[in-house]
Order: C-alpha cells, then sequence, then structure tokens
C-alpha cells in the first residue's frame, strides 16, 4: 500500500511489515527492488538469500541479513521509490518532470485527472497521490498488453480505487464523452499531441489545465499551434535535475616557504613522512566538499501547459 | 466510483465569491496582483482606481478589460474573439524589415493632448488603440509581428487587461519569486514542487515541518492535504514561526484547521501536560501575524479595511495543534518530514526532529546555499540515520514557441535552491549496525 488512502490506516503509520506487504529492498541508492512479502518467499540477490519470514514484523526502515550475514534495507513504498523500481514497458518520467507537472497542473484532492498514455504508470502514481482521497485519474492507453500491466501495478502498489486504466487510441478517437467537461487537468505524453488537443478542450472545465509532454520541439511548435484558438497562458518549459556528490576530503593547507626555490618533494614523500616541513606546520583536517556529479540526463522532454479559455 | 460522486466531493470552487482570494494578472503576467474580494475592494491601474465588485461570482479565467466612462474607471467582462490575431504563417519568411524604420519620434502624429480629447468624448480604450495605429506614419512599414507587438503594447497601455485566476501554489510561489524572492528564501517554484513529492505529501498525511519561509510551503502542503492529516509546523523556543502567507491561498476552514504548530519541546515532552499554557500566548501572536501582512507585501496593494474581512473567514490557519494529535505524534511518528528553513543549521535542526518521524518516513530540506546541506548530508551517513541521501538542484528554462522563432527566453532564472532528500531508517538498527 503505497498511500495511507484510508484514514483509520494513518494511525497505525508506524507500521510494521507483514505477509502480503508490498516493500522496497534497497541494496544502494541505484540499485533497489519492489518485493511482495509472502510467509515463505525468498529473495536471492548478489548478497546471498534473505527470507521473507525473518522480514515480518520488523519496523519498515529495518536492516535485514541474508544468510551469508549481508544486508539491505526494507523500505516502505512511496510513490518517488515506485518510480525508481517499476518495470519499464515504455520511456517514464521521472521526479523532476513528476513534480513540476503535478504542481502546473494544479492538481489538489478531489480533482478529476485525464492522462493519455498510461505508459509504465510512473507519472499516474504521483497524479493518484495527488488527487486522493476523493478525486480520481483516468488513464488511456491504445496498447491493450501495456494497459493491463498498468492495472496490475496499480492493484499491487493499492491504488486501484484511485485510477482507471482504459484501452483508447486518444489521438484517433479523442477522450471518451463521458467526460466532457468534466475534468480539473489534462496530461498528454502522446506522439502527435496535437491531434488529442481538441478533445482535451472538450473534457476540461473552463479555467482547466492541459499539459503535453513531447522529447521533441517540433512536437511542441505543432502543439502550440493547436491549442492557440481554445487555450490561453501557453508556456512551455524544461525542466532538469543536477545532483551532487559529497564527499570528505583532506585538502593540504601547506605555507610555500618564502624564498625556498628547491622543487616540491614528490607527492609520496610528503605524504608519508613530517619531515622537511622546514619549521612551518602543515594543518591538514578533513572537510566535507560538494560538487556537481559528473554525468546528468540531458534532456527529458518539454512540457507546454495551457489553460482553457473561459467564454461566459 | 462515479463521476458525479468524484464531482460532488470536488469542492474546489471554479467561482469566486465574495470575501475569496483571487489573483489578478494584469496585461498578460505584467503585473500580478493578490486581492480579497468584496464590495469594497479596489484595484489600482495606473492613476485609476477600480471597483473589483463586478469579478464577484464570475467564473475563474474571466478577462476583463479596464474602460473609462463618466462614473470613473469600471471593469467590464471581455471576450477575446476566438480566431487569435490570424497573423501566423503570412510572414515568416520575414519579406519586411525595419531598414526603411528611423527612429526621430515623429512617426506618431496623435499628441497626448488629442488622446485625452478623445478620451473626454468616451472613447474606449480599443478606439483609441486604433486612432493610434492609424495615425502611425510607420505602422503599415512593420513586419506583421512588430504590427502585432504595437498594436499589445498600446493595448496594454491604453485598454489594459486583468485576468481573474484562483490562487494556488503555484501562483503564489512564482509571484512572490518574481517580485519578493527574498521574502520566500529564493525558493523557486519547481523546488517548492520537489519538496512536495520528497516530502511524500498527499491526503490523510501527517507532515512535520519547519518553514520559517513565512507559509509558503506550509500553504502549499495544506492544498495537498486538502483537509485530511496535518502540516505542523514546529520551532524552538516559545514562538512560532508565522504562516501569513497561507492566507493568500483560498484554504477552506477544514483545511485551515489542519494547518497546526508545535514546539519542539512540545513534541518532545513525555507528557503533554504544560501544553494548555501557551494557547492563550499563540493567539495573541496571530493579530500580529496579521498586521504584518497587511503592511509588508506590495503584491497585495489594494488593502480594504479589516472589518470588512473580518467576517468572512471563521477560522485562522496556524493554530495550537491538539494535544490528541501531538499524543498520537509522539506514539506513531509523523509520516514525512520538509524543511525550509534558510537561517537554521540543517543538521543541527535534523537531528533534534528526524527522530520524531515514523519508521522509513521520506524527508526533504530546502537550503539556498550548498555547503551546510553538504554537511548535513555527511553526519546523516556518519551516523547512519538515513539512506537514499542525494542533494539536488532543479534546473527551469522557459521557451519561447512561435512559427519559426522558437528559442529559450533570453532571461531565465539561474538558481532555485537546492534540496537534500533521503529516507530515515530504523533507529533500533542504527544501533546493532554500528558494530
Amino acid at each position: 500500500m503505497i498511500l495511507p488512502i484510508d484514514p483509520a490506516n494513518k494511525l497505525s503509520f508506524k507500521r510494521f511489515i507483514k505477509d502480503g506487504d508490498l516493500v522496497i529492498v534497497y541494496e544502494r541508492h541505484d540499485t533497489m527492488k519492489a518485493v511482495k512479502v509472502s510467509e515463505d518467499g525468498v529473495l536471492q540477490n548478489r548478497f546471498g538469500a534473505f527470507k521473507h519470514s525473518e522480514w515480518i514484523g520488523k519496523p519498515f526502515g529495518s536492516k535485514v541479513l541474508s544468510n551469508k550475514g549481508a544486508f539491505v534495507y526494507l523500505l516502505a513504498p512511496t510513490p518517488e521509490l515506485w518510480t525508481l523500481v517499476l518495470s519499464h514497458r515504455t520511456q517514464i518520467l521521472y521526479i523532476a518532470d513528476i513534480s513540476f507537472v503535478v504542481m502546473y497542473l494544479e492538481i489538489v484532492p478531489g480533482c478529476v485527472v485525464l492522462e493519455s498514455g498510461t505508459g509504465s504508470g510512473s507519472l499516474t502514481t504521483s497524479l493518484a497521490r495527488a488527487v486522493a482521497p476523493t478525486g480520481h485519474v483516468y488513464t488511456f492507453d491504445f496498447h491493450e498488453q501495456r494497459a493491463a500491466s498498468a492495472r496490475e501495478d496499480f492493484e499491487k502498489t493499492g491504488l486501484s480505487s484511485l485510477v482507471t486504466v482504459g484501452v483508447r487510441d486518444i489521438q484517433g478517437e479523442g477522450f471518451p464523452d463521458e467526460f466532457c467537461g468534466r475534468a480539473d487537468s489534462v496530461f498528454l505524453d502522446l506522439p502527435q499531441p496535437w491531434l488529442a488537443i481538441p478533445s482535451a478542450g472538450k473534457m476540461l472545465k473552463p479555467d482547466g489545465v492541459l499539459c503535453s509532454f513531447s522529447p521533441c520541439i517540433e512536437q511542441v511548435q505543432r502543439s502550440c499551434e493547436a491549442l492557440k484558438s481554445q487555450f490561453t497562458d501557453i508556456r512551455t518549459f524544461e525542466v532538469l535535475l543536477r545532483t551532487y556528490e559529497v564527499r570528505q576530503k583532506i585538502l593540504e593547507n601547506c605555507p610555500v616557504n618564502e624564498g625556498d626555490s628547491i622543487e616540491r618533494p614528490p607527492r609520496k614523500r610528503r605524504q608519508g613522512s613530517a619531515e622537511g616541513s622546514n619549521g612551518t606546520e602543515c594543518s591538514s583536517s578533513p572537510t566535507v566538499v560538494i560538487r556537481p556529479s559528473g554525468e546528468a540526463r540531458g534532456h527529458t522532454g518539454y512540457l507546454t501547459f495551457a489553460r482553457l479559455k473561459c467564454y461566459v | 466510483m462515479s463521476i458525479d460522486e468524484d464531482l460532488k466531493q470536488n469542492h474546489n470552487s471554479r467561482l469566486t465569491y465574495e470575501g475569496c482570494n483571487v489573483l489578478l494578472d494584469i496585461n498578460d503576467g505584467d503585473r500580478l496582483v493578490f486581492s480579497r474580494l468584496t464590495a469594497a475592494s479596489t484595484l489600482k491601474i495606473g492613476n485609476k482606481k477600480c471597483s473589483l465588485q463586478p469579478l464577484i461570482g464570475c467564473a475563474f479565467g474571466s478577462l476583463f478589460q479596464v474602460e473609462s466612462g463618466k462614473e470613473g474607471t469600471f471593469l467590464t467582462r471581455f471576450v477575446e474573439n476566438a480566431e487569435g490575431n490570424g497573423l501566423e504563417e503570412k510572414d515568416v519568411d520575414g519579406s519586411k524589415d525595419n531598414r526603411a524604420l528611423v527612429d526621430n519620434n515623429t512617426a506618431q502624429s496623435l499628441t497626448s493632448e488629442d488622446i485625452d480629447e478623445m478620451r473626454k468624448q468616451g472613447a474606449k480604450g480599443d478606439e483609441i488603440v486604433e486612432a493610434l495605429i492609424a495615425n502611425s506614419a510607420t505602422f503599415e512599414k512593420k513586419t506583421l509581428f512588430s504590427q502585432e507587438k504595437y498594436r499589445v503594447k498600446k493595448q496594454k497601455k491604453y485598454a489594459p487587461r486583468v485576468l481573474l485566476r484562483r490562487p494556488f501554489a503555484r501562483s503564489i510561489c512564482e509571484a512572490y519569486f518574481k517580485k519578493h524572492p527574498e521574502k520566500i528564501g529564493f525558493m523557486r517554484v519547481d523546488a517548492l514542487s520537489l519538496l512536495l513529492c520528497l516530502g511524500n505529501v498527499t491526503a490523510n498525511a501527517d507532515v512535520l515541518v519547519v518553514d520559517t519561509l513565512g507559509g509558503i510551503l506550509t500553504g502549499a502542503i495544506a492544498e495537498r492535504l486538502g483537509g485530511t492529516g496535518y502540516v505542523c509546523n514546529t520551532y524552538r523556543g516559545s514562538s512560532p514561526y508565522p504562516v501569513d502567507i497561507t492566507r493568500m491561498f483560498n484554504l477552506s476552514d477544514e483545511i485551515c484547521k489542519r494547518i497546526v504548530h508545535a514546539s519542539l519541546t512540545d513534541l518532545n515532552s513525555s507528557e503533554g501536560q504544560e501544553e494548555t499554557l501557551p494557547v492563550t500566548h499563540s493567539s495573541g501572536l496571530e493579530e500580529v501575524g496579521m498586521s504584518a501582512e497587511d503592511g509588508g507585501m506590495d503584491i497585495t496593494p489594494e488593502r480594504v479595511p479589516s472589518p470588512i474581512i473580518r467576517p468572512v473567514k471563521s477560522i485562522k490557519p496556524g493554530q495550537k495543534a491538539p494535544l490528541e494529535a501531538i499524543k498520537l505524534w509522539k506514539e506513531n511518528g509523523f509520516s514525512s518530514l520538509i524543511i525550509a528553513a534558510p537561517e537554521l543549521d540543517p543538521w543541527g535542526i535534523i537531528k533534534e526532529v528526524l527522530p520524531l518521524l515514523s519508521f522509513s518516513a521520506p524527508f526533504a530540506v530546502y537550503h539556498q546555499y550548498a555547503q551546510p546541506l553538504a554537511t548535513c548530508m555527511h553526519n546523516l551517513q556518519i551516523e547512519k540515520m538515513a539512506i537514499g541521501l542525494q542533494i539536488s538542484e532543479p534546473w527551469l528554462r522557459e521557451y519561447q514557441v512561435l512559427p519559426s522563432r522558437t528559442h529559450p527566453h533570453m532571461q531565465m532564472s539561474a538558481f532555485g535552491g537546492y534540496i537534500l532528500s533521503g529516507t530515515k531508517i530504523s533507529s533500533s538498527d542504527s544501533l546493532t549496525s554500528s558494530n
């Protein structure tokens, strides 16, 4: 269960792992896995075998040991962790785009949100979190099997009461008529979003917000053209995340003696011994340093937002 | 769940009402004004005051134009023609250019006296704009794009438009970041978005916050809680941090009730006995907070005398946390933690508040400087208090999208803040793991 949908549940938030729970097995920040706990289940990984029976009754966030004495952490699932462990059936949205989309679509509890395509359900999970407990996400994908897998995932994460997955070609057919004028927000991640924009306009309440996610600028160009007649406040953004590395380092602090023209001793010697300091003190204490990571995701997609014009 | 039920439960009003907060977008984002709609409230545009009365009961998203008549200046509903401005595709290859334009200030033959005279005779703003175009010697020589630019410039001056918007965390944060970034610790809207996600803010969550940014974070969280759970703003010492910005949102009483504060001492004490005393103390503080808001914010220029506001809102956000809630938090822990307190040392505060969280609770800390977060992250690692630690910085670029003229904006914000995030690990384990 990824969200405390039932208010009675949150009172016992300090949860202990029980049979049937979904846990995120954390090895390292880049190695995680979602596991459904079962009495006789065993998790095999490079650290050895972990018996689920030994997990049951421990608090979430606990460290558990394998038969070889190695350890992993068992975390409670959140939409952020889920995004990192879900099975990729398509390219997915990550946290920078997801958080920005939820904010800009002005999604609050109770909202009705339409989405297409469902893809791997990464964004859908966060949309569900934002509309809970009384709103609903209706998400559509034209790929039948993908929709079925997404449905299974929402079952697994306990979001079925907030998300309905439909099989439909939104570009070709538009959203179903039953949603006309009822959507607070619409999200499009389609190869030709401009084909779905007129339908999205019909679905939205006046002043409702639409977002279209497209990797290519040509798609953005055509979408913006299509938006002009019915929408206002059309804005396109790119959001990226720069991550940082934090280390503890010893930065040497040896003043150079004036008039001392002799070449600096080779590195090895300086490290090894205190000799040759000529009486000046070398005080080098460990410092915490920070720098941007060398590699980053350089592009995900452009986010175009627009608001349905309001005619009285 | 049927759609009808969905709709019924969505209290999120799309019509304005007397006493509601609105964001007025003047001339397509040139100026943003937060206002409370009452019969007496006014908006100053140029040197004229307009009553906001005509905006009450209108749909959010409605557009108004400033007109002047015998009664003075007033706002009227304006509906754009649906076909747009019709300049697309015609001149994108740029067959015209500015080689013949000379900037000698003689192109316009209408004088300001002429315009005043037109106004006296009751000409509408649009008519003045048309007259200016008709009397411009160079208008016809301009490219279609610069003709449009000219028209928009004159329209903004002689017939300003006001767009009625709902105040949301998004627009409030954007407006502050544009006008008074220092009041919200230079936190850009994408950083705020990240905090809300990394802090797993959702219905029924009990979010512990340290918000010294005037309540922008507290308000954004409350908006996402929708009247469930709690956002509990904690503080050292005896006075809670002000949350005045929460009053710019249209938060219902139900939602305001969920914005509470509790001192660190109260949250840490083993018994909840001595907590009755500060109640009077804190309600006294509310009044101070209110007057500070009235004077301090020029995003909200048109203040109405307070007696008119008073009866509208019954519950003030930022009450003392109820004792039962504090008791439950002590037993179960908070479901997540978000800190946005640039004045405080992140490590100093987090080591105090992290033990108040539930097992496996996610947390996020905002800061405008990297070094204190780096030290904090390092210490959390050494003390084995959390995993999944990450410092990140969002980067946001806006684009101009026009036929054959798409490019990033020439000016952008280069910095929106740093965020340290992670997940608390079970404390009993961190003891055993140290050997």
